[in-house]
């Protein structure tokens, strides 16, 4: 690992001051994927930045937004009572993540920002776009059966590994941000990117804003929402598949309807071709599935990928269906 | 930054910590990870290093009461934190979870087990604090399938998980 100095920071404005205008600082939330990647060499920051003690570590309602710190620890998420009573799909999707172990230290704004855990981008010895611009995509040809079917590019295929940022994106979350020119607030849709030709660009916003928080909206009553995830053992697994949903049903018909699907692009993936499908129409299985199908039109699979077609087609069924009776 | 005219910005800080109720003060690399101090520092080789990427839960410590994989801790972030290991949990006797582990053979090889006890340990404090599983939403009654789910960040290699679950459905006083 590379040598690097570690400070504090005191208040939002220090943290932002320390790290905005300095390609090689870093922000240090739990350090559970910064950390891992320092060791691998992936990550070579000369100045880390520990922003654990920022007090943006609380729940609160905020005249019936839900308002989480961006240093809220994944399991404390979780558990929060007014998450679980209001938004249980977020409980879900954290719990579905990682272990015990890690969702007691890993952050909201770390976990949001977290990097792919694509084979060729963790190994400093292999080329890779997203590491290293120009120097090309082995994941095309070679291992990828975990990455991505929707918006990828000749130029990277990365899915991003987190399950809070798609429950988030179902939710229809905002991400508070601070930059040297102050606070401001962004649709979590419009924080990731669009792949493209510079997959190395993840972010929107500038770099070294810090992430402050998310808040989400209140959900109208007779709301339900779920959370399924598929992986390859039964638990401590990245998802291969997973969808989280937002669904009002008034009298067999669908009133409101939002989707987010994980794991099959370098974003979770907000559904909104199947949304317009569904919204108005009837809540059958039927309509769960065309809906499905018409979303995953765009869907171009690799080599051994394919499967996540019908995976997450099933799925959305599957959690409409759940979520509907 | 701590930033010194002479010698450049500071790669070493000191880190002051309670290890199993005793006080400790010393300088770190800042690269050292919370594992590599306990074992290579400090002389506590009960926490155990596996895979060292949050990928086996073999040393996992109690942080201020909360389990945590020291390996992706950085020795510095744990600065003015009460760390308590293996070694910390004997109070004359064994700790219960460690009677337990030791009644139903709750092992193998070993290697595993520090990390397995000190994420059970966790494990039941969240319980008790009414934390929610991927297996249960609402009112927990822990069954093997939950035990199984909570305990999911620490794999044994001898596969030893059947007694492993048995040890802590005795501590946790299920069925
Ligand atoms: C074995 C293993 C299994 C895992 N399984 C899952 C899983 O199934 N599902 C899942 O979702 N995740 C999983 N994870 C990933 C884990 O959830 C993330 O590592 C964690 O959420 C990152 O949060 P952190 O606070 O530790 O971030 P850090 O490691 O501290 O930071 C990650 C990145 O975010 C930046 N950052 C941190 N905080 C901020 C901020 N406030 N503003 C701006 N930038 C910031 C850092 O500079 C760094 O670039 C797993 C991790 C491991 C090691
Ligand atoms: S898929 Fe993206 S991250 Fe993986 S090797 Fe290709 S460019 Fe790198
Ligand atoms: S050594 Fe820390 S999780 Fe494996
Ligand atoms: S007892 Fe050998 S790894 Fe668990």
């Amino acid at each position: 690992m590379r040598e690097f100095s570690y400070a504090r920071a005191r208040d939002v404005d220090a943290a932002v001051s320390l790290v905005a205008d300095n390609p090689g600082a870093r922000y240090l939330g739990g350090g559970t994927n910064l950390v891992d990647l320092m060791k691998l060499g992936i990550e070579r920051p000369e100045l880390l930045v520990d922003v654990t003690g920022l007090p943006l570590d609380e729940v609160v309602d905020d005249g019936g937004r839900l308002r989480i710190g961006a240093l809220v620890r994944n399991s404390d998420l979780a558990a929060h009572p007014l998450v679980r009573e209001r938004y249980p799909v977020l409980s879900q999707a954290v719990l579905n993540g990682a272990s015990g172990q890690l969702r007691n230290v890993a952050t909201t704004g770390g976990n949001l920002v977290q990097r792919t855990r694509c084979g060729y981008f963790t190994d400093p010895t292999m080329p890779c776009n997203k590491r290293m611009p120009g120097s090309g995509c082995p994941a095309i040809e070679g291992e990828h059966h975990n990455l991505a079917i929707l918006g990828a590019s000749d130029h990277c295929v990365a899915t991003h590994p987190s399950d809070l940022a798609v429950a988030l994106s179902a939710l229809d979350a905002r991400v508070g941000v601070q930059d040297l020119a102050g606070p401001h607030e962004l649709p979590l849709e419009d924080l990731y990117r669009p792949v493209g030709d510079r997959p190395d660009l993840e972010l929107t916003v500038r770099d070294g804003a810090l992430l402050t928080g998310v808040s989400l909206p209140p959900l109208p009553a007779g709301t339900r929402t779920g959370y399924r995830k598929v992986r390859e053992r039964a638990s401590y697994a990245f998802a291969i598949g997973a969808v989280a949903a937002v669904l009002v049903v008034a009298d067999g018909m669908v009133s409101d309807v939002r989707i987010a699907l994980g794991a099959v692009a370098s974003h979770p993936w907000r559904a909104r071709i199947a949304e317009r499908e569904l919204r108005g129409g009837p809540a059958t299985a039927e309509a769960f599935e065309a809906a499905a199908v018409a979303e995953l039109d765009a869907a171009r699979p690799l080599r051994d990928n394919a499967y996540k077609v019908p995976l997450t087609r099933d799925l959305v069924v599957a959690v409409l269906t759940e979520l509907a009776r | 930054m701590v930033r010194n005219a002479m010698t450049g910005p500071e790669l070493s800080s000191t880190v002051r910590l309670m290890l199993n109720g005793a006080p400790q003060e010393l300088t770190v690399d800042n690269r050292t990870t919370l594992l590599d101090l306990l074992r290579d520092r400090l002389d506590h080789t009960g926490t155990k290093k596996g895979c060292d990427h949050g990928q086996c839960g073999a040393c996992t410590v109690l942080i201020d009461g909360r389990r945590a994989n020291s390996c992706l801790l950085l020795a510095v972030a744990v600065d003015g934190r009460e760390v308590t290991t293996v070694e910390g949990l004997e109070d004359d006797e064994p700790h219960p979870m460690q009677a337990a582990f030791l009644a139903h053979d709750a092992f193998q090889c070993g290697y595993c087990t520090p990390g397995q006890i000190c994420s059970a340990i966790g494990m039941l404090d969240e319980l008790a604090e009414g934390w929610p599983s991927a297996v249960t939403a609402g009112p927990v009654h822990l069954d093997d399938a939950e035990i199984r789910e909570r305990m999911s960040g620490n794999l044994c290699r001898c596969a030893a998980y059947p007694n492993i679950v048995a040890a802590i459905r005795e501590v946790a006083g299920g069925d």
